[in-house]
């Protein structure tokens, strides 16, 4: 292999610590932000955008868990309670996890794990933050304008007989999904074209893997919900009768066109966070990752499934019979791939070198957590027992579990693990991990009870409850504040990481070898001053970390190279 | 020890289907428990014995293991075999009503639910049924979609406009059950629960006939306007006692001065409740929304009714 290395002219090029020139400072004022082509201040910006709806869905959240506090009311009436928790759904779905990982963290990472310099179409990339924001305006303005009551899954009739803002908010979805096709083209085509010389698809990083699943629904799920809402705004403005069956239409066709946008849109919540964990784990057990094509294909698997098993939201709206088994019978096998997943990552865990860093703590949260979510699903999945639990506080529980112990909490592994490589600053590990415990405390205190509740009958979307409820309902309220509390302290010793001088962070501080580690910290504007050359697995911890840093001279475009290196049949 | 933390987790079991869905559950749960000790087990196992002893640990390439790939693929592909035919055997019998089913069509409306029995009695938020006797509901909602849920009976159902569904049950004895309505459909979703009264056959045959005479005897006005305060679901958002609701209350409302959104204020005389009962989109009270679906189906004399009754409330 060294051989076939000289002959190709690759060499080892050493990585540059505390970079004064890097992709921060390349550029600078308002301008160099707003109008960069750059991947990686795209992915910040969506970052910024991401925690910020974050943290008003989470406030929103806190208020609804507040005002359940008392079985009637507490501070807030019904309408109020029934636009809140609309906008907590529709903001923490369409605002925040959907756009959460891919768009923030893999706008950053796709293209340096691919060793490019940026991803195949830059200023689409642009445009799609922009038609974000755009839709994210939409939707300020219909909470400006009285909000909307409908919860985050508009049904209909309800939502074309309700007085609230239905058009702006429905418009701005309608928009920010355009976002989410353009930047799923964007990555497709980015690892088909842009990929390092001789990272064949068998040396892609599982993160990959997971964006390219995810943009592939993304591409084919999204435009269904456009169609949909743009349904629904047609009724609700001009009369034409798709799902009132006052005109002649039918309520559970818009559930059925609803689902299926909304499940495949689950995955593309959830896939993405399965990319970060596999590289967590990897990475901090220092061992190669275990069943790679499994993980990877398993992706794939359940992006495919996941568009077969829509109808299983709608098992007593009156589909049909049959329908309804059918979904059932399809729905486990999403969980087949998932639990191999899971599996496969504990199985990388054996005879590792387990360092319990920040992001492995979380990784580790993950598994316990989506196994609890992934479980309940198949709960959720048998067909009589559904007929009891569905619309219930036990699918609140679930899906929280999948969404919140299982994104999120990822979402806080890569988080974690890239800010280093993101801002070249380390954050305090310490109160990192008491923040950990904090939320995973908080995180279980909140919605266990909500599982409990839910078996007993409570529904989901009750302003006020009957007092049998009351004890749970508290507990939950509870853990609540202590999220609450636990997100405040990520936030303040990841704000002071930023700004205090004196923790800068080294390259590769978790000797980590996908090709993102072998950039500076930050890394540089162009993400590397050469053409990396790939010749072993990411995972490939027995391998020495210098032949992670391989590459080609040139002006890092790789235009003058392209030609003469054939290395994909290695095999390494 | 299962059957107790059931007995805390899920409702009362009620009705013939109730013992078949908890026993799924329960296989669930246990299995689900076994598999997540398993995982956790292992995480936390691994996470000691295997955590870095120096940065230069060195760890053995393990890229695969096919009988553990195939193990982890077929032992859950079993359980969901088990769990997928288990819940479809469940699901059917739910799914398919007795031909001696008793039948009683039910009528969603925001935010009430009324029940009418084979001989014409109708009743509201309140449902009837012999003990021990298969019930088959026929379902349709008025307005916007609602979900017909008994907890103690694991029936669920959606209720939609302009089509019937259809739920059944039997219940195992007597007793009382809550019913919930399980879509959100609006400002008084959460409060339009009702009950279900599970009578002995022959209480229920002679309930059935008293109200049938009931509803035949010629009635003075405002017990007729009681009456149908109770049918209409009325009382789901007007109270009688002053206590807030979704509309206002009926206490002291008659010849009361009213104010309304579009600044005009009215003497709440007979022709603004008769207004207000078939038109109520025309004049919203001030802190109220306009969500009252119109009565104009009522006839004269049941309007005259219902605003002799309200002249009562003082």
């Amino acid at each position: 292999m060294a051989a076939t290395a000289k002959d190709l002219n690759i060499r080892e090029f050493p990585v540059e610590e505390n970079p004064k020139h890097h992709y921060l400072n390349a550029e600078t004022g308002l301008k160099s932000w707003l109008f960069t082509v750059d991947h990686k201040r795209i992915g910040l910006m969506y970052l910024a955008s991401i925690i910020l709806f974050f943290f008003v869905g989470g406030v929103l959240a806190l208020a609804l868990r507040l005002e359940l506090w008392e079985p009637a009311r507490t501070f807030m009436d019904a309408d109020t309670y029934n636009r809140v928790f609309t906008l907590h759904g529709a903001v923490m779905v369409f605002l925040f996890i959907i756009p959460s990982i891919p768009a923030a963290l893999g706008n950053f990472f796709l293209p340096m794990m691919l060793g490019a310099k940026d991803v195949a179409f830059p200023k689409l990339n642009l445009l799609s933050f922009w038609i974000y924001s755009f839709g994210a305006l939409f939707t300020l303005y219909s909470i400006a304008h009285g909000g909307v009551d409908t919860g985050w899954t508009f049904y209909t009739p309800y939502s074309t007989s309700t007085g609230t803002a239905v058009i702006s908010m429905t418009l701005g979805v309608f928009i920010m999904g355009f976002s989410s096709i353009l930047t799923g083209i964007n990555f497709i085509v980015t690892v088909h074209k842009m990929r390092a010389p001789g990272q064949t698809w068998g040396k892609l990083p599982l993160f990959i893997w997971s964006l390219y699943a995810t943009a592939i629904i993304q591409v084919l799920a999204t435009p269904v919900l456009a169609i949909t809402l743009l349904l629904l705004i047609m009724e609700r403005t001009l009369g034409v009768g798709i799902f009132d069956p006052a005109l002649g239409g039918d309520p559970v066709l818009y559930q059925h066109f609803f689902w299926f946008y909304s499940h495949p849109a689950v995955y593309i919540m959830i896939v993405p966070a399965f990319g970060i964990i596999s590289e967590v784990i990897s990475t901090f057990s220092k061992k190669t990752i275990f069943g790679y094509w499994l993980i990877a294909l398993s992706s794939l698997a359940i992006a495919f499934i996941g568009f077969l098993v829509w109808g299983h939201h709608m098992f007593v709206s009156g589909q049909s019979e049959l329908a309804t088994v059918i979904f059932s019978f399809l729905t486990f096998f999403v969980g087949i791939p998932t639990g191999i997943k899971i599996l496969n990552w504990v199985a990388t865990m054996y005879k590792g070198s387990i360092d319990m860093k920040t992001p492995m703590i979380y990784a580790l949260m993950f598994l316990f957590l989506f196994s609890i979510g992934g479980f309940t699903g198949i709960m959720l999945g048998a067909l009589s027992v559904n007929v009891h639990l569905h619309d219930t506080y036990y699918v609140v529980a679930h899906f929280h579990y999948v969404m919140m112990g299982g994104t999120v909490f990822a979402f806080l592994a890569g988080i974690h693990y890239w800010w280093p490589k993101m801002t070249g600053k380390m954050y305090n590990e310490f109160w990192a991990k008491v923040a950990s415990v904090v939320l995973f405390i908080g995180f279980n205190v909140t919605f266990l009870p909500q599982f409990i509740m839910g078996s007993q009958g409570m529904p989901r979307r009750y302003y006020s409850y009957i007092e049998q409820f009351q004890t749970l309902h508290q507990t939950s309220t509870v853990g609540s504040w202590v999220l609450g509390v636990g997100f405040i302290i990520v936030g303040i010793y990841l704000t002071i990481s930023l700004f205090s001088k004196a923790n800068k962070a080294s390259s590769n501080p978790w000797g980590a070898r996908a090709l993102e580690w072998m950039s500076s910290s930050p890394p540089a504007h162009h993400n590397f001053n050469y053409t990396p050359v790939v010749l072993h697995n990411p995972y490939d911890f027995h391998k020495p970390i210098s032949e992670f840093r391989l590459g080609i001279d040139g002006s890092g475009h790789g235009e003058e190279t392209e030609s003469k290196v054939e290395l994909s049949s290695d095999k390494a | 020890m299962l059957e107790t933390i059931n007995r805390l987790i899920l409702p009362q079991v009620s009705s013939t289907f109730a013992a078949d869905v908890d026993g799924l559950f329960t296989f669930i749960n246990v299995a689900s428990a076994i598999i997540l000790l398993g995982i956790t087990v292992a995480i936390i196992y691994f996470s000691i014995k295997y955590r870095r002893k120096s940065e230069d640990d060195v760890t053995p390439v393990i890229r695969y293991n096919t009988t553990l790939e195939l193990t982890w693929t077929i032992v859950p592909f079993i359980l969901i075999l088990i769990v997928f035919g288990w819940g479809f055997r469940g699901y059917i019998d739910m799914r398919t009503p007795p031909s001696n089913a008793y039948e009683i069509y039910v009528t969603a409306n925001s935010f009430f639910w009324q029940f009418t029995y084979p001989n014409g009695v109708q009743t509201t938020d309140e449902l009837y049924v012999p003990a021990g006797r298969p019930v088959k509901l026929i379902m349709q909602s008025r307005d916007v979609i609602h979900s017909f849920f008994v907890p103690d009976f694991r029936v669920k159902q959606d209720v939609l406009p302009g089509r019937y569904t259809m739920a059944w049950f039997q219940t195992l004895g007597t007793g009382e059950h809550i019913i919930f309505c399980t879509e959100y459909c609006g400002t008084g979703h959460s409060q339009m629960d009702a009950m279900v009264y599970a009578i002995e056959p022959e209480e229920f045959d002679a309930w059935l006939r008293e109200q049938r005479e009931l509803s035949e005897q010629e009635l003075p006005l405002a017990v007729l306007g009681r009456n149908l305060y109770q049918q209409q679901g009325c009382a789901g958002c007007h109270s009688l006692d002053g206590s807030p609701g979704i509309g206002p209350t009926f206490q002291g409302l008659y010849m009361n001065e009213r104010q309304f959104t579009n600044g005009t204020t009215r003497i709440a005389d007979a022709e603004y409740l008769r207004e207000s009962i078939v038109n109520p989109a025309a004049l919203i009270n001030v802190g109220y929304n306009n969500i009252m679906p119109s009565y104009a189906h009522l006839s004269d004399d049941q309007v005259a009714a219902l605003i002799e009754f309200i002249k009562e409330i003082e």
